[in-house]
C-alpha cells in the first residue's frame, strides 16, 4: 500500500512540474530545460524553513515565492533571446543552480539537507501532493480558456505581430515564468518534507529532461495530454526497472520517436482518433 | 492640429542612411499618402513611429509628447497602430480569433487582468462586425494559413481597426489585392478618414493613392522630395524622375 502511496504521490508531483513546463513552453511558446532548478529551488527554500522552524505551510509558501521569483529573473532572460539561445540559457541555469548548491556548505553541499521535518504521514502527503495536481490542472484549464491564454497563444505564434497589437509580451512572458516556476516550487516544497532529505542531484538535468518528456510526450500546450504524459512517465519506470538505468537514453529516444511521428504527442493521437481536441 | 510631428529623424543601417534628418507633421484628421521608389525609405519611416525601430537621433511626439523610446505595445494601447506590408497573421488562429485578440485589446492590457476574463462575446461580436465591414466574414471560421492574400490582407486592416486607433499607419495595405478588392479597400480607407481616422498610408499603387490621399509627402533617399496636393505633386518632373530613374511617363 505504502509503494503504491508513493508512486501516486510522485505521479502527482509530476504533473505539477510538467503543467508549470507546459504553461512555459506549451502556452507561452518559451523553450527551458531547466525546469528541475526551480524544482529544487522550491525544495531548498522549504526545506531550510522547516530546519529553521518555520511552520509547515508557510514553509511550502516560502518554496513557491523564492522558486517564482527566480522564474521572474529567468524570464526577464526570455526577452533577451529566443528559441534555441533560449535553450542554452535555461539549460545553464539548471547546471548554476547545481553547480552552486553542490559548492554551499549552509546549503548541505554534496550531502544536501536532512532530517526535514515531515508533519503528515504518507497518505497526506498523497493527499496534499493529488490536491495540488487537481489546482494546477484547473488553473491550467482556465488559463487556456482565459485572455491570457489567447495572449499566451499570440505570444508563442507570433511575438512582433503580437507587440503591433498591443500586447505586452514582455509582461506575459514573465508571467508564464512566474506561474510555470512557482509551480514547481510548489512541487518542490512537498517533495522536500516528503522525502525529510533533499540532495542535489534529485534536481539535474536529466530531472528537467524527464519534465519535458512528459511535456512533450503528452502533447505540448495540451493540459489533459500533459497530465497523461506525467503519470505514464511516472508509472513505466515502476513497471520497468530497467528504464531507471537508462532513463536518459529511454526519454531521448522517446522524444525523438514523439516528435517524428506524432509532434502533438498523445493530445495528437487522440485529436487524430476522435477528431476533437483534448483540453 | 498636428497630430504626430516627426523631427530631425535619421537612421542608418550598416553605413545606409535609410532615413536623413527627415521631418514631417501629420494633421489630425488627414489622410497622407507617403510614397516614393522602392528603398525611399517608407517602410522605414513607419517602423520609426510605431517603434518598431528607434531612431538614431530626432524625435517622435504626439500631440508633442516625445514617444521616441515608447515600447510598440505601449503605442498600441494609445492607439497607433501599424499594418505591415507583409501580413503577419496568428498563423494558427482562425481569421475571427486573429480579430478577435486585438478587439480584447482591453481586458489583456494586464496579465492579471487577462487571467480573470473569460468572456468572449463582445470581442467576438465586434471582430465579427469588422471582418463584415470589409467584406471578408464569409471566411471567419477559415484558419489563417488557408485563405489567400487578399483576405489576409484585409483581415489586417480589421484587426488594426479591432484596436480603435487614433492614427492608422497602412504599409502597402493595397499591394496583391486585385483591381475591386483594392478598389473597395480604398473605398473603405476613404471611408474611415471621413469618419475621424488620421491615417498615414504608404503605398505604390499610385492611382488609388492619388485619387484618395488629402495630401502626398514623396520621399527619396530618405528625405522628403515633395509635398502637397496629389495631383500638383505628381505633375512635378523631380518625382517623376525620382520614381522612374528619369524617364517620364504620365501617371494615374
Amino acid at each position: 500500500m505504502d509503494y503504491y502511496l508513493s508512486v501516486a504521490t510522485f505521479a502527482a508531483l509530476n504533473v505539477v512540474l510538467a503543467l508549470g513546463l507546459n504553461m512555459i513552453s506549451g502556452f507561452c511558446g518559451q523553450v527551458s530545460l531547466g525546469h528541475a532548478a526551480f524544482y529544487g529551488l522550491g525544495a531548498y527554500a522549504a526545506a531550510l524553513c522547516s530546519v529553521a522552524g518555520v511552520p509547515f505551510v508557510a514553509s511550502i509558501a516560502v518554496g513557491i515565492l523564492v522558486a517564482g521569483a527566480f522564474g521572474v529573473v529567468v524570464g526577464f532572460a526570455a526577452l533577451r533571446v529566443r528559441e534555441d539561445f533560449l535553450a542554452i540559457v535555461t539549460m545553464g541555469v539548471g547546471f548554476l543552480f547545481l553547480g552552486v548548491v553542490r559548492k554551499q556548505s549552509w546549503l548541505g553541499a554534496e550531502m544536501g539537507i536532512s532530517k526535514i521535518p515531515s508533519p503528515l504521514d504518507k497518505t497526506g502527503y498523497a493527499l496534499l501532493a493529488i490536491g495540488a495536481a487537481i489546482t494546477v490542472v484547473l488553473l491550467s484549464l482556465h488559463v487556456r480558456r482565459s485572455w491570457m491564454g489567447r495572449a499566451f497563444d499570440a505570444v508563442a505564434q507570433d511575438e512582433d505581430a503580437a507587440r503591433t497589437i498591443g500586447v505586452d509580451v514582455a509582461g506575459y512572458k514573465t508571467t508564464a515564468f512566474l506561474l510555470g516556476t512557482a509551480t514547481a516550487g510548489l512541487a518542490g516544497a512537498i517533495y522536500a518534507h516528503m522525502t525529510q532529505l533533499i540532495v542535489p542531484d534529485a534536481f539535474n538535468f536529466v530531472q528537467s529532461i524527464t519534465i519535458l518528456a512528459m511535456v512533450v510526450v503528452g502533447g505540448i500546450g495540451s493540459t489533459l495530454g500533459v497530465v497523461l504524459g506525467a503519470v505514464l512517465l511516472t508509472v513505466m519506470p515502476e513497471l520497468f526497472r530497467f528504464i531507471n538505468d537508462y532513463k536518459l537514453l529511454v526519454y531521448g529516444a522517446l522524444l525523438l520517436v514523439v516528435m517524428r511521428f506524432s509532434p502533438e504527442g498523445l493530445a495528437g493521437l487522440y485529436r487524430r482518433v476522435s477528431g476533437r481536441r483534448l483540453a | 492640429m498636428t497630430m504626430l510631428a516627426v523631427e530631425n529623424l535619421s537612421i542608418a543601417f550598416g553605413g545606409v542612411r535609410a532615413v536623413a534628418d527627415l521631418s514631417l507633421a501629420v494633421q489630425r484628421g488627414e489622410l497622407l499618402g507617403l510614397i516614393g521608389p522602392n528603398g525611399a525609405g517608407k517602410t522605414t519611416l513607419l517602423r520609426l513611429m510605431t517603434g518598431v525601430l528607434v531612431p538614431d537621433t530626432g524625435v517622435v511626439r504626439v500631440d508633442g509628447r516625445d514617444i521616441t523610446r515608447m515600447p510598440i505595445h505601449r503605442r498600441a494601447q494609445l492607439g497607433f497602430v501599424l499594418t505591415h506590408q507583409v501580413v503577419r497573421p496568428f498563423r494558427e488562429m482562425s481569421l475571427l480569433e486573429n480579430v478577435m485578440i486585438a478587439a480584447a485589446q482591453r481586458q489583456m492590457r494586464n496579465p492579471w487582468r487577462a487571467l480573470v476574463s473569460v468572456d468572449t462575446r463582445e470581442a467576438r461580436e465586434r471582430a465579427m462586425r469588422l471582418l463584415e465591414r470589409l467584406g471578408i466574414a464569409d471566411a471567419a471560421a477559415k484558419s489563417a494559413r488557408s485563405v489567400p492574400l487578399g483576405y489576409l490582407k484585409r483581415m489586417q486592416v480589421a484587426r488594426a481597426l479591432a484596436l480603435d486607433p487614433q492614427l492608422l499607419l497602412l504599409d502597402e495595405p493595397l499591394a496583391g489585392l486585385n483591381y475591386t478588392e483594392a478598389r473597395r479597400l480604398a473605398d473603405l480607407i476613404v471611408e474611415l478618414n471621413a469618419g475621424g481616422l488620421t491615417i498615414v498610408l504608404v503605398e505604390h499603387n499610385l492611382g488609388e493613392v492619388t485619387r484618395i490621399a488629402s495630401r502626398l509627402l514623396v520621399l527619396h533617399n530618405g528625405a522628403t522630395l515633395a509635398q502637397g496636393a496629389p495631383r500638383e505633386v505628381m505633375a512635378r518632373s523631380d518625382v517623376r524622375s525620382a520614381y522612374l530613374g528619369g524617364e517620364s511617363v504620365a501617371f494615374a
